[in-house]
């Protein structure tokens, strides 16, 4: 059974890459996530905020109340010591490279174009074999226009690309207004793959303090059917690869996600909640279906399932959608 | 040989060579030293190698007296060993001190002089600890500036390996081991040369060693003790020979000559001065200036006090003399004179029996006091002693540097007399200790220092309070040698970096004619002249000032740095101070802010550079009116009503010329009036709260939270609304007791210092906009005067009955007036709501021991202190004895009333008959209550009364002990390094006892005070000062050890996350009729995070079962229950989720994340195991019994 996949460039053992998540944070668990199977690991995003908000923040910390009171002109030790944000995610790249064989895709999480996104380089020379960008952005005031948006993210694209030799992938939030048109346009700006669909963190409201409480809950296999929609509609009409995040939690899920056209399958709440080990099961038994089914490899089955056999898809939707409304009736 | 220049303080200097040329470094805080010893341990942190190639073991003891055993242990074993103290901390060597010397032990303390506390505690630098030291046997080495300190504490070192003498090297606290100064550091090479390889050898021959034992230490009898001790005399003699020796061979290595005694002068002087410090350096500058114009004066500079070679004094002294005054910067009452004094007078006498001197050499020979506690020394004062040697009428001893209307000893100093040089650039810059300006202004030192032929020297004084501190920073920078070890008082450049400090200080005081006065002004050039007071108009007319103004708040917020001026600032004075080419200069500030905030991004710097460009674009020089303008004036230091002292003394020294205040104005004995932070308005805050009547519940926690007591509650007659300012704020008072009467909660604008920890506490959110409290931030100057009014007024109302509050409930804790109020605390303080509690509830019968430290320093700081008294004139006393005995010194407190209490009752017995049933009533007085309380204080006073009419001796002594029948509240205060280290063994004793005592340990985790080092209060995984990589050993359980004796009342509270518990405990620590630990969590600044989330922080602790909040009653086990009570729940939220939102933990995930997270686990299991415990002891007896 040949399982392998063509992924941003890199020929990837199998689809199943592990996302960013704490478990891609530690040497221990990327190596777990290596023998479990994982044909690639794209590393814990790193914050446009941690490299220089952070890295003020401590230094503000460290500085606070010093140089004030003649017993005590400082609280901690010179900061001389200590590394400032950023430095151990790079440590980290060059320890996943020096310690497995699959590819390190780093990532980088930010908005807009800043001094911040030098660090893309220092990626790439720690080691890292591609850079995910993970554009995390909601408009929340109501004089943004949904182009400023895309050009804003856009314009990020071609900056960060233009100063490296490795390959981009782009993670997008599902919200565009015509997804693939910014797909194409991402793909010119220079994108090598699309990855769909980032997840938002999903505020709470707390009744007993009246205040907004910030959380994350993981994701389950109900979110990946928005996902396999788009990729099986960007399927053939883009140069860039297509991946999904979000809802891969099974074998079946994995063999969705290529039949909709993906090159490759990110889980990462599955393995939170079933450890690294979770992987191999995954992969054995997406063997298991598509020998069940007759696929002697995976690139046979990639978009078979996809829109671009359908003559008009738009139609194709609609026509699907009141079929959906029908069957509660 | 290419000397290696830097820019360091002497401190620095000193542990360069010392860490160095040693193996084993043993180490406390104490200020001024404390720096030393962290620089020790952060080499030692960072694989720094000492000239062995090996990195020195470097370990914090418990106290100097722990240390200093350490130390000498370490010796006897072998080991290279060294020190680093001051002060206290070398009075707690002193025995191991004769220990070391009567062993003939080589070893180095590097002393940074300071002041012993008497009437006083003074962090700053004389010679009296030192003096304390003269009869251990050690040698005494002092050095006068930054450069000496280095030399002299590698010459120490080579020195003591020879000639097994014990060396104590030491220099002035503050004024040289503070002042930044560009010197030449020792290479390796050069320490390498000085360190005889043999004689380190033939050190650890004499180690302890079971391979060759033998015993050291044996107690010895009359017949034999006095000759073995004579034994060690030739070591003594020989020691000066081998120290000039030592002197002689650095010179040849580094070309700086030193002798045991150096002269400087004239070849045939008339009048000299001898002396020794940081004050042979002005002397040396004020000689040579004189001698320039042909006085004959000279100096000879004491360099190696102990032993004192007569023989070499006899050299170096010229014979020529007619005159001599000793200076010395020490006192000793009742001395035939001061120490170096009195050995001058002696090596004379001695010189000339040996033949060394002339027989006809007959000077007069004059003693004089001066510098103590870092008192100003000028070259004024160096003229003003010479003068005084030409008076044939000259006082034997004198003082110099002050005013002395007592005893008359003071010499007269004319204040014009400078010696500065001409072309020396002179800089004064005024600024908060939080916008950065002493950074900046080192950073210019550097600059200078490092990038130039100048020679740099920069000294920087700081106020004493914690919150809104003002910095003055004196720099110097010139072609010349700098000795000038002194304050500017004529700066050819003055910088005002804040517009607010115009109304409290007059700069251009310090400015010389045609000087340059750079103000931060909100005002532009053609706009400022009126919103300056007129004295300094006046001044900058007078003196033809060229000013300058920039709007560096405004640039900041345009670049995007904030509130960060100071590379504004420092670009500022680059422009218009010369003091080097302008370009150079900016060329320099970018690529110093290059390496100062490289690490911070490319946005940062680019904001900096951004700042650079402006401050330039923006500075303009204002066109000076012929004439003062406007009216404005500026603010009285005190208001006009304070006490007669406050305006005579508290007055002049907050408005920075305590100076001036001569010795009558002072008692004798240390004794200060209380309740005077009152009358400084310091009017610091930026933001002050604002309270919305409409949605305030009326709960009271922002008031009990504030820890400087300026936003109070009151409840009051609706009728007292009829004279209240206009904007005075008011509505019904929410308590069923009250219906009808009014309440206000009032803020002090000019008392608060903007923490805003009363709106994090406010649980009173507006239904319909819940991001709106009952209070909010806004900006205090539009609010200052109406509100100043509205605090007055609020004043004046009433305070409620306390006999109809319950003040069990913090709602009615509000309405008790705070005995503790404004300490120069840091803003935000976790420590002071806590005091301010006890003092709201016991204040008018508390006595305070307070342990040295930040509790000490707010609560005891001149000019003004906290402390403050009831309309009835009754509040907290309170005192300070010492950082490690304060359990003792407040056990004694109970002792003493305990006495007096049986004495009174003895009497009061033996004259029953003549006080009726009075005697009785008092002897069977009900005190558990305040009106208890307060019923036996009207007996009391009754008592008194009558006991004036009765005539036997007895009424007379019942009268002076007659109030101790009167219930006392002992407080034993102190922060944890006291409780947790230094003063562990006498809490201890103290809850032993049994005594009536209430101990509040105020835990910070760290030594706050001097800077965060770590106690054994620090939890494991965080870091400290002196714990760089995390502190590996877990936090001491006081509680539980207190718990142990299962005698004492213990609590663990944390008024953050549970108020109502705190109440409880302290409540109930009172009440018990023993000893009594409160422990309480304080969110502390050298926590690292702004203590706006101290509350939240407070929460997390105890939520994480970080911080288990419990009562440990003795008093329930009597009645069968458990005495055990947990007042938190089960942990609820992992551990990692409290720690990393405070920088002393995070800190380690940057530095080092391996070790951070192995240290994050085992505490997250510390937690747990500790949950299991206290919860298992929890159990009601009953269960316990079942399960």
């Amino acid at each position: 059974m040949d399982l392998a996949s063509l992924y941003m460039g890199f020929r990837l053992r199998n689809p199943l890459i592990a996302a960013s998540s704490p478990l891609t944070g530690e040497m221990d668990s990327l190596r777990r996530l290596e023998d479990a199977g994982l044909s690639a690991v794209v590393l814990p995003s790193l914050f446009e905020e941690q490299i220089e908000i952070e890295n003020n923040r401590l230094d503000e910390n460290l500085l606070r109340g010093t140089e004030s009171f003649a017993e005590a002109l400082s609280y901690f030790p010179p900061l001389d010591l200590y590394r400032f944000g950023g430095e151990d995610y790079l440590d980290l790249i060059r320890k996943a490279k020096e310690a497995l064989r699959i590819p390190v895709i780093g990532s980088l999480n930010g908005v807009s174009t800043g001094g911040w996104i030098h660090f893309a380089v220092e990626m790439q020379d720690a080691g890292a074999d591609a850079l995910e960008l993970n554009v995390y952005f909601i408009p929340t005031d109501t004089a943004v226009l949904s182009g400023t948006v895309e050009q804003m993210t856009l314009k990020l694209v071609r900056d960060i690309q233009s100063r490296l030799r490795i390959p981009v992938a782009v993670k997008l939030s599902p919200y565009f207004t015509a997804l693939p048109n910014m797909v194409r346009r991402l793909d010119q700006a220079g994108a090598r793959a699309v990855v769909l669909f980032n997840r938002f963190y999903q505020p709470d409201l707390d009744l007993e303090s009246m205040s907004v409480v910030p959380g994350l809950k993981l994701s389950t296999s109900d979110e990946l059917r928005p996902r396999l929609r788009w990729i099986s509609i960007l399927y053939g009409q883009t140069d860039a690869d297509l991946a999904v995040t979000g809802g891969v939690h099974t074998a079946g899920d994995i063999a969705k996600c290529i039949l909709a056209g993906a090159s490759a399958a990110m889980v990462a709440s599955a393995l939170l909640t079933g450890g690294p080990t979770r992987a191999s099961v995954m992969l054995r038994e997406l063997g298991e279906w598509m020998e069940s089914k007759g696929f002697q490899s995976v690139g046979e089955m990639k978009g078979i399932l996809s829109h671009r056999s359908i003559s008009e898809p738009a139609a194709y939707e609609r026509a699907n959608y009141m079929k959906v409304l029908g069957s509660y009736s | 040989m290419s000397q290696n220049k830097v820019t360091i303080d002497a401190n620095e200097a000193a542990a360069h060579a010392a860490y160095h040329t040693n193996e084993v470094i043993a180490i406390y805080p104490i200020t001024p030293s404390s720096s030393m010893g962290e620089l020790a341990d952060q080499w030692a942190a960072e694989g720094k190698r000492n000239i062995w190639n090996t990195v020195p073991q470097v370990t914090e003891m418990q106290s100097e007296g722990g240390a200093s055993g350490a130390v000498h242990g370490a010796l006897q074993v072998g080991a290279l060993t060294t020190t680093f103290t001051a002060s206290q901390g070398l009075l707690l060597m002193i025995p191991n001190m004769f220990k070391i010397a009567g062993e003939l032990t080589s070893a180095v303390f590097h002393v940074s002089a300071r002041t012993v506390a008497t009437h006083a505690l003074s962090i700053f630098g004389d010679h009296s600890d030192v003096m304390a030291t003269r009869s251990t046997g050690w040698a005494l080495l002092a050095s006068n500036s930054v450069q000496e300190v280095g030399d002299f504490a590698l010459i120490a070192q080579a020195a003591t390996l020879e000639t097994r003498v014990p060396f104590l090297h030491f220099f002035d606290g503050f004024r040289t081991s503070a002042e930044v100064a560009k010197c030449v550091q020792l290479s390796v090479d050069e320490m390498k040369a000085m360190i005889s390889d043999g004689l380190v050898r033939a050190h650890r021959e004499r180690a302890l060693s079971p391979d060759h034992p033998f015993i050291r230490g044996t107690a010895q009898n009359p017949d034999v003790f006095f000759q073995a001790r004579e034994r060690i005399n030739p070591y003594y003699e020989a020691c000066p020979g081998i120290v000039q020796k030592a002197m002689e061979k650095f010179a040849s290595l580094t070309g700086r000559k030193y002798s045991l005694f150096d002269y400087v002068g004239p070849a045939n002087p008339e009048k000299l001065i001898i002396l020794m410090g940081s004050g042979a350096e002005v002397a040396h500058e004020t000689v040579d200036f004189l001698a320039a114009k042909k006085e004959p004066v000279g100096l000879l500079k004491v360099r190696l006090y102990r032993p004192f070679s007569v023989k070499h004094f006899a050299e170096a002294l010229p014979k020529s003399v007619k005159q001599i005054a000793v200076l010395d910067r020490t006192k000793e009452p009742g001395a035939a004179g001061e120490p170096l004094y009195a050995d001058v007078v002696t090596a004379v006498s001695e010189g000339k029996a040996k033949g060394w001197i002339p027989a006809g050499f007959q000077p007069r020979i004059l003693g004089g006091r001066y510098g103590l506690s870092s008192k100003e020394f000028t070259p004024a004062m160096v003229k003003a002693v010479f003068d005084e040697m030409g008076r044939a009428d000259a006082r034997m001893h004198f003082t110099v540097g002050i005013q002395d209307d007592v005893t008359n000893l003071s010499v007269e100093v004319d204040p014009d007399f400078s010696t500065e040089p001409a072309g020396r650039t002179r800089a004064v810059f005024y600024g908060l200790g939080s916008d950065g300006t002493v950074s900046a202004n080192k950073s210019s030192i550097k600059i200078i220092g490092e990038e130039t032929d100048f020679n740099a020297q920069g000294y920087f004084v700081y106020d004493s309070k914690k919150a809104g501190s003002v910095t003055i920073s004196h720099l110097r920078f010139g072609t010349d040698p700098i000795h000038s070890s002194y304050l500017i008082s004529k700066a050819n450049f003055v910088a005002c970096h804040q517009f607010s400090f115009l109304e409290r200080f007059d700069m251009t005081r310090v400015a010389e004619p045609g000087a340059v006065f750079l103000l931060n002004s909100p005002y532009g050039p053609d706009e400022v002249w009126e919103h300056v007071p007129k004295p300094t108009q006046e001044g900058i007319l007078r003196k033809k000032l060229r000013f300058y103004v920039i709007d560096a708040y405004k640039i900041a917020k345009e670049v995007g740095l904030d509130v960060r001026i100071n590379t504004i600032m420092q670009t500022c004075f680059f422009a218009i101070s010369n003091v080097l080419p302008k370009d150079e200069a900016i060329r320099y500030i970018k690529d110093y802010t290059k390496k100062s905030y490289g690490k911070r991004g490319e946005s940062v710097l680019q904001m900096n550079y951004k700042a650079v460009d402006q401050a330039l674009a923006q500075l303009h020089e204002v066109k000076v009116p012929a004439k003062a303008a406007g009216t404005l004036d500026m603010r009285p230091p005190v208001p006009k009503n304070a006490p007669e002292f406050v305006q005579k003394v508290t007055a002049k020294i907050i408005a920075g010329q305590g100076d001036d205040v001569p010795v009558s104005a002072f008692p004798a004995d240390g004794t200060f009036p209380s309740a005077t932070t009152r009358w400084e308005k310091r009017n610091i805050a930026l933001e002050i709260p604002v309270w919305d009547p409409s949605i305030c519940i009326q709960c009271g926690k922002c008031s009990s939270i504030c820890p400087h007591a300026v936003i109070r509650g009151k409840v009051y007659d609706a009728a007292l609304l009829a004279k209240a300012p206009r904007t005075f704020k008011s509505t019904d008072a929410k308590w069923k007791e009250f219906t009808g009467m009014k309440y206000t909660i009032q803020v002090s604008p000019e008392d608060c210092t903007g923490c805003s920890l009363c709106v994090q506490s406010c649980p009173a959110k507006d239904k319909k906009n819940p991001d709106k409290k009952a209070l909010g931030m806004q900006s205090q100057p539009p609010l200052r005067e109406a509100e100043s009014d509205n605090w007055n007024f609020f004043l004046s109302l009433p305070n409620m009955d306390r006999n109809k509050l319950k003040v069990n409930q913090v709602k009615d804790i509000q309405l008790l007036e705070p005995l503790f109020e404004f300490s120069g605390a840091c803003a935000g303080c976790g420590e002071t709501p806590y005091i301010k509690l006890i003092s709201q509830l016991f204040g008018d019968r508390m006595i305070v021991a307070n342990a040295t430290g930040c509790s000490s320093i707010y609560g005891g700081n001149l000019p003004t202190t906290p402390y403050t008294v009831n309309q009835d004139g009754r509040g907290p006393a309170w005192s300070n004895s010492l950082f490690e005995d304060n359990a003792e010194f407040g056990m004694g407190f109970r002792l003493a009333e305990d006495k007096k209490n049986e004495f009174a009752r003895e009497i009061l017995k033996a004259l029953s008959a003549d006080l009726g049933g009075l005697a009785d009533g008092i002897l069977t007085a009900d005190q558990s209550t305040e009106t208890g309380i307060n019923q036996q204080r009207a007996r009391v006073a009754e008592l008194k009364k009558k006991l004036a009419g009765i005539q036997k001796p007895e009424a007379a002594q019942l009268a002076a002990v007659s109030d101790s029948l009167v219930k006392k509240s002992i407080w034993i205060v102190g922060g944890d390094g006291w409780a947790y280290d230094i003063g562990y063994g006498g809490l201890d004793h103290v809850i032993a006892s049994g005594r009536n005592v209430n101990i509040l340990v105020l835990d910070t985790e760290v030594y706050s005070n001097t800077g965060g080092q770590m106690s054994k209060a620090t939890p494991r995984g965080a870091v400290a000062k002196f714990a760089a990589g995390g502190k590996p050993a877990p936090k001491k359980d006081l509680a539980m050890m207190a718990m142990a004796y299962t005698t004492v009342y213990v609590a663990r509270v944390a008024f953050g996350a549970n108020d109502a518990q705190t109440v409880k405990a302290i409540l109930e620590a009172e009440a018990f009729s023993g000893p009594s630990v409160v422990i309480a969590y304080c969110h502390c600044i050298a926590h690292g995070y702004d203590l706006a989330n101290g509350l939240n922080q407070q929460k997390a602790a105890v939520n994480s079962g970080y911080w288990p909040l419990l009562r440990y009653n003795p008093d329930l086990a009597k009645e069968g229950k458990n005495p055990l009570q947990l007042d938190s729940k089960a942990p609820s939220i992992p551990l990692e989720q409290y720690v990393y939102q405070e920088t002393r933990y995070s800190m380690l995930t940057k530095s080092k994340p391996e070790q951070a997270k192995l240290l994050l686990q085992q505490a997250q299991e510390d937690v747990n195991t500790r949950w299991k415990l206290y919860e298992h002891m929890a159990v009601p007896p009953q269960d316990k019994a079942q399960s």
